[in-house]
């Protein structure tokens, strides 16, 4: 199968990449430092319209097909897989929950917010009790006066730090267990909102996650995000695509650290020559491209198949799975081939390495997404 | 009241070669970019655009291949693009290419503003603003790093000198080139871009612009071309050698022979 890009899919690409290698690149080793993306990249990111890629035009957003949006998103994980998962977490959880599911007037309300990065979107799913196991969430929803009353505690929340609203989902019908689950859209102004601490992560850690807790936090009946009760089905859904996403962020951050290493082993000289010349450090380099170009073609397809409206679940859960132990097989490898100085800071397989990490944990960890493929593959 | 940047398509000058024999400048088969410098006259007008609204034209005068440099002005935020394109205006000198430039520039009309960068990466002439000016019989600045004040009808701009700045008042419309120092160029948004993609392109030739052929011929250039060399390699350095000690006498020694200290 050969991928045959559209030229507006070639041009947004192109676009994003300039975008990258200009604004992201020399700043990407700063902002992991800093631990965060500066506000300054943020308006940035926002003018561009890189907040909005797939919201449709009419709301703002430049309404981008699934392989062009992926396309995007690695050509920002390949230089900064901590600010392109704060793209991400907005794109393919907060406004594709809202593409989907959103009435007509939340979408007037929110959307064309989103789209320009005015508002930052999070998603708040797991709970320190509930993580692969996300239909056990313990947080409740009880109806009053017009309106929706929540308690209880979200955890890792992407984003969580700069968002302005937060898709949080929580149980309507306890006993109903995951067939009582609602979706809400919750401001950060609404009273009973409380934002924790920045967390301290071994990689990507411009991105900022958070706990967030609600304490008798109202929030109003038309906030009701989708259909009652059908909030596990919407979670789900929503990271069907979204995993796409992190599939793209490993495959990124794979071919970055590749790139790095062949550079390298052609420039680094031991026994009077460079190591490239050394089989062994060939046979890594070609393990290592031979897997990212399968990985590649995953991705792009699974992005191609949820574009034209196929069942991807298995497609989407199989590029995430293999990207993500593609990504990791990569890095380790690029440590290696640098040596001593693949651990220093100073080279970017370091953080390469630590980055591509968190691609085999979230929007379902490896183990969650070969339950899903035995799922897909065993439907008979 | 319009703005109109003049831009043009460059080669990557990284690959650039000079045959002294032919005494030409070899320009590499790749596409060409945005030249440099007019990046800032673009950014510039479109800033000023902000404030005072009015149209941004960007024009250029060169082979379709030159579309892509008004492709990119529209996609950074140009409202309007013109080529000035004809088998005619091929290998103009500095003189004709200004003095095309000034018809398209008359065509247009209602401008308060011409902008350009202060010289094109390829030519290095830095020519073509000042005579755009005087075939128009406008006011002109040039190497601006700095707009004070803008109105309809004039403006107080700081030039660039060899170790500070002029404060220049001029009255508009005028032509201003201006230097990198004057702002940070934007960089196109996916959405300008994707506009810019399929916006039309305004092209016109000899006869939209009413200039007669033989105003264009051989005889009516202003410059001639004696010869082209690439610039002299550089001197090869010295390294010095021994303990840092002395590496460092030795550099001093050398620094006072030379009376650098
Ligand atoms: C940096 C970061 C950002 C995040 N961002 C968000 C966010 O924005 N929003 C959000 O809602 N969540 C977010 N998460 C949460 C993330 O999705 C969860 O951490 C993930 O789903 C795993 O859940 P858990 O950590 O509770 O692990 P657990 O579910 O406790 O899993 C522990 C281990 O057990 C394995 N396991 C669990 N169940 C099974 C099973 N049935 N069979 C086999 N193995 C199993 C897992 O694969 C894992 O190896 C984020 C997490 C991190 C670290």
């Amino acid at each position: 199968m050969v991928f045959e890009l559209t030229e507006e899919q070639k041009l947004v690409r192109d676009t994003a990449r300039d975008f990258a290698q200009k604004r992201l690149k020399p700043v990407a080793l700063e902002l992991d430092e800093k631990e965060e993306v500066t506000p300054k990249i943020m308006k940035e990111l926002g003018e561009l319209g890189y907040f909005g890629i797939i919201i449709p035009e009419k709301y703002g957003g430049s309404g981008l097909d699934s392989l062009s949006y992926i396309l995007i998103l690695e050509e920002i994980a390949k230089v900064s897989a901590g600010v392109m998962i704060t793209v991400s977490v907005h794109n393919s959880l907060f406004c594709q929950a809202l593409n989907k599911f959103a009435n007509e007037e939340q979408k007037q309300k929110y959307l064309p917010k989103m789209a320009t990065g005015e508002w930052i979107g999070a998603y708040a799913l797991t709970e320190p009790h509930s993580g692969t196991d996300a239909g056990a969430l313990r947080t409740k929803a009880e109806f009053k006066n017009k309106g929706y009353v929540l308690n209880g505690e979200k955890l890792f929340v992407t984003n969580a730090g700069l968002a302005d609203v937060f898709v949080v989902f929580a149980s309507t019908k306890p006993e109903l267990k995951a067939k009582g689950i609602s979706c809400f859209i919750v401001e950060k102004s609404f009273k009973g909102l409380n934002i924790g601490a920045k967390e301290k992560k071994l990689g990507i850690k411009a991105s900022d996650t958070r706990a967030i807790s609600l304490v008798d936090c109202f929030v109003p009946q038309e906030n009701l995000l989708g259909i009652p009760n059908e909030g596990f089905k919407m979670a789900l859904e929503i990271l069907d695509s979204g995993r796409i996403g992190v599939a793209a962020q490993a495959l990124g951050i794979a071919e970055a650290a590749f790139e790095e290493s062949l550079k390298y082993a052609k420039e680094r000289k031991q026994f009077d020559q460079p190591i490239a010349n050394f089989q062994a450090i060939q046979f890594k380099l070609a393990d290592m491209a031979t897997r990212i170009e399968a990985a590649r073609h995953l991705v792009y397809n699974a992005a191609q198949m949820s574009n034209n409206n196929h069942d991807f679940v298995k497609q989407a859960s199989m590029a995430k799975l293999f990207a993500s132990e593609v990504a990791n097989f990569v890095a380790n490898e690029a440590v290696q081939i640098h040596g001593g100085y693949g651990y220093m800071k100073e080279y970017p397989v370091e953080r390469y390495f630590r980055d591509a990490r968190i691609t085999e944990i979230y929007e379902g960890t490896s183990e969650a997404q070969r339950i899903t493929i035995f799922r897909e593959i065993s439907k008979g | 009241m319009n703005i109109i940047i003049c831009i043009k398509q460059v080669p990557d000058i990284g690959s650039i070669k000079v045959d002294p024999q032919a005494k030409k400048i070899i320009f590499p088969d790749s596409p060409g970019v945005l030249n440099p410098f007019d990046a800032y006259a673009l950014e510039e007008a479109l800033r000023i655009k902000e404030k005072r609204g009015g149209k941004v034209f960007g024009l250029s005068l060169g082979g379709p291949e030159s579309e892509f440099c008004l492709r990119e002005a529209l996609s950074l935020g140009a409202d309007e693009a013109v080529l000035l394109s004809d088998e005619k205006f091929k290998n103009l000198d500095a003189y004709l290419t200004s003095f095309v430039l000034a018809q398209g520039i008359k065509k247009i009309g209602d401008y308060y503003l011409i902008l350009f960068g202060k010289q094109a990466v390829d030519g290095d002439s830095s020519l073509i603003p000042a005579e755009v000016a005087e075939w128009l019989d406008l006011p002109q600045v040039i190497f601006v790093k700095k707009f004070d004040e803008l109105t309809d009808d004039m403006a107080n701009v700081r030039r660039m000198t060899e170790d500070g700045y002029d404060t220049v008042e001029i009255s508009l419309p005028a032509v201003i080139s201006v230097v990198k120092e004057i702002n940070e160029p934007r960089l196109p948004s996916l959405k300008g871009k994707m506009r810019a993609k399929s916006a039309k392109i305004t092209v016109w030739n000899t006869q939209d612009l009413q200039v007669e052929e033989n105003r264009l011929g051989e005889n009516q250039k202003s410059a001639q071309i004696i010869s082209v060399s690439p610039p002299p390699p550089r001197p090869k350095g010295e390294i010095l050698e021994g303990s840092p000690e002395e590496i460092a006498e030795k550099l001093a020694a050398k620094l006072r022979e030379a009376q650098v200290i």
